[in-house]
């Protein structure tokens, strides 16, 4: 198979590392015999974390076929390569939508089974372990490997979140939910500061099957953490009219826009990012009553706008993600966003959500409590020195940070934030005794090494 | 009328786009090839995506004798067929068939040899039936002598030479017959070359063979503006082209 030792990087763009790619057409090529092995989807996690810098990167794009799909069960079996979008254009038309989703369907179901993403849903359905059947797992040595929260469990429970270190993802089965229509009911109403904000998302929790909160990053003094909480539920055949009623399950294709370049590192600055939220925040927060979008437009804004990556310039990005326990969230968001308002650093998209009960997976990031997500300017060591005072914060209120997400966090507070560690590890060794299965986040955050 | 049609060497990339699009059109399929594995999961890809019936089996391209035993069964599986699509090949590599006459033969039998034995078989069939089309996949590199892969080229031109004989043979019983050249396409053979540009994806390459067999064309490039790069090339004098490194 051809190689090709190619600079890459995560969504984020930051960092930037030197990788051997390999790209096999076949599951049967997934596995090769090197020192030093990781898988890599859609490279939609924003760090590192599908980043193998001196080492080979397995990209599983072309390995993307759908084995089965159960029309009345709604259960469908693919190898890993197949991405959501895929995924959505074969079985909503049926009836079905996946259980859990992240903010993009430009992800792989590996990916999705690495990182056990979470979506808008997670306080009433969990993480994306949650509708994962089986897996097939591609251990060293190339032996394939089923398992699932009954059948080779620890191997299950290391994989979902083991963010590609337990071996090659082959193939996921899922079990979808059913849908009348392709339309979600949403409503939104704007929280004039960050206790609001709270408030809306607590007492929308108990009705609203989807629930996230739009934050304004750049906002200040009183208005600090003001935003706009988004609630939604998938729409019964018999909430539409005229047409839609007649083909519910029929989508408009959305209409995609591309950044064809990178744009320059000054056009998102405080200046315009305020602007743009200010504006943002007066008309979402004001639209009143419940109103309908399709699928696309609820889950997936951003993959209308095909490289947004490319809006922050060529140094990139990195998006900050954390969760803190019910009961201290309040304090650790107020200070976290307090501590973006002192620095002056620019950040841009910042989203609120609530989650449920932690899964089993011993890696997993969800745990009950609140989630803050930003994203921020790669401005070098203003930014790393800001996060670091991130981590402190979450640590201090017994919360941790999302390596899907991550490109700096120090070791030993990766240590101090997953107390499931050492589980994982013995897991890992027994499927992975010679550590083939690295990436460039296991070694910076020391992941194999003992406690 | 979406009849069915055999895909020789079905699990290459742009046998593979192909294969999707005749899919999408609601033809059935019978896929052939070595790797019964990777078959399998091929066509059940093309049956869950497009809800049409997709069959697969082993085929043997060396294996001359079998061929026609081997058309017996997807006749007997699928009925007579509306078309096929010859997607098997060997790059191989010209420095090794220099010093290896077997590199040589292997390069000229795949692509040339093989590829006779089973579409003649083919051919009687479509003749017979009156109808129908064959698409063989030759090369740019078949199109002018390159000492960077002239054993290639050669077994891929002569491939297009027979296409082109059966074009002219079968035209009148009413079976086209499509030459298709690519050029650079994004496959495991192109993969991570140096100097690739404009690399067209396998899915858009196989949606434009269909296109061209429906079309009853005779000879597409793909990407198309390769038949304009391969006319300047051609058109280079013997004596200068003789001196240039390609």
């Amino acid at each position: 198979m051809n190689t090709l030792n190619k600079d890459i990087a995560g969504w984020g763009r930051y960092p930037v590392q030197r990788c051997e790619l390999v790209r096999p057409e076949r599951h049967a090529e997934l596995w090769s015999e090197v020192p030093s092995l990781l898988a890599r989807g859609q490279g939609r996690s924003y760090g590192d974390a599908a980043l193998n810098e001196g080492g080979r990167v397995v990209l599983t794009e072309r390995v993307n076929r759908f084995l089965a799909f159960d029309r009345a069960q709604g259960i469908v079996r693919a190898e890993a390569g197949v991405t959501l979008a895929e995924l959505l254009a074969l079985t909503v038309p049926r009836g079905w939508f996946p259980l859990v989703t992240p903010g993009t369907k430009h992800v792989s179901l590996g990916g999705c089974v690495a990182a056990d993403v979470h979506g808008k849903n997670h306080h009433h359905d969990g993480a994306f372990s949650r509708s994962v059947r089986e897996l097939e797992l591609i251990t060293a040595g190339g032996r394939r490997l089923r398992c699932s929260a009954q059948e080779n469990a620890a191997a299950f429970q290391a994989t979902v979140g083991g963010m590609g270190l337990t071996g090659i993802i082959g193939e996921v089965e899922l079990q979808l939910q059913p849908i009348e229509s392709v339309y979600i009911r949403a409503r939104h109403q704007g929280a004039a500061h960050l206790e609001d904000l709270f408030r809306l998302l607590q007492e929308s929790d108990g009705d609203a099957r989807y629930s996230v909160a739009w934050i304004d990053l750049m906002s200040r003094g009183a208005a600090l953490g003001r935003g706009v909480v988004m609630n939604g539920d998938h729409a019964a055949r018999d909430e539409l009219s005229g047409g839609r009623r007649l083909t519910p399950l029929r989508l408009a294709p959305a209409r995609v826009r591309n950044i064809p370049c990178n744009m320059p590192g000054w056009l998102l600055n405080s200046l315009s990012i305020r602007a743009f939220n200010a504006q943002y925040y007066r008309r979402e927060g004001s639209r009143s009553g419940s109103f309908l979008l399709d699928y696309d437009a609820f889950f997936y804004p951003l993959d209308t706008l095909t490289n947004w990556n490319r809006l922050y310039g060529r140094r990139g990005f990195v998006q900050y993600q954390c969760v803190v326990p019910t009961a201290s969230a309040l304090p650790a968001m107020r200070q976290l966003l307090q501590h973006l308002a002192d620095s002056g650093h620019p950040a841009f998209l910042g989203v609120l959500k609530r989650m449920g009960a932690a899964g089993a997976a011993y890696l997993s990031f969800p745990m009950e409590g609140y989630t803050l997500a930003m994203d921020l300017p790669m401005q070098g060591a203003a930014t790393l020195a800001l996060l670091d005072a991130f981590d402190a914060v979450v640590l201090q209120y017994g919360g941790r940070v999302y390596l899907a997400k991550d490109a700096r966090l120090a070791p030993a507070s990766f240590r101090a934030m997953y107390p499931q560690l050492a589980e994982w590890q013995r897991a890992r060794r027994e499927l992975d005794p010679h550590g083939v299965f690295s990436s460039s986040l296991s070694r910076r955050l020391g992941m194999e090494e003992g406690a | 009328m979406s009849g069915a049609i055999l895909i020789l060497g079905a699990t290459s990339a742009i046998a593979r786009g192909a294969a999707a699009a005749w899919a999408q059109r609601g033809h059935r399929l019978y896929l052939a090839g070595r790797d019964v594995e990777s078959l399998r999961r091929d066509a059940a890809d093309l049956a869950i995506r497009y809800g049409v019936a997709v069959h697969f089996g082993t085929f043997d391209a060396a294996a001359h004798d079998s061929h026609a035993a081997f058309l017996q069964r997807v006749n007997d599986e699928m009925g007579e067929l509306e078309g096929v699509l010859l997607a098997f090949g060997y790059l191989g590599s010209q420095a090794k068939a220099a010093g290896d006459f077997r590199e040589t033969l292997a390069i000229i039998n795949r692509n040339f040899v093989d590829a006779v034995s089973i579409l003649n078989l083919c051919a009687d069939q479509l003749e017979q039936r009156g109808r129908g089309f064959i698409a063989g996949i030759a090369s740019v590199a078949g199109d002018r002598g390159r000492q960077s892969n002239y054993t290639y080229g050669a077994a891929k031109g002569a491939f297009a030479l027979y296409l082109q004989g059966l074009r002219n043979r079968l035209f009148p019983a009413g079976v086209r017959v499509l030459t298709i050249k690519p050029g650079f396409v994004d496959t495991a053979m192109t993969w991570g070359m140096p100097g690739l540009f404009l690399v067209a994806a396998p899915a858009a390459v196989g949606a434009r063979i269909v296109a061209a067999t429906e079309r009853g064309r005779d000879v597409i490039y793909v990407p198309w503006f390769w038949r304009y790069i391969m006319l300047i090339i051609r058109s280079i004098p013997e004596r200068l082209f003789k001196r240039l490194k390609l």
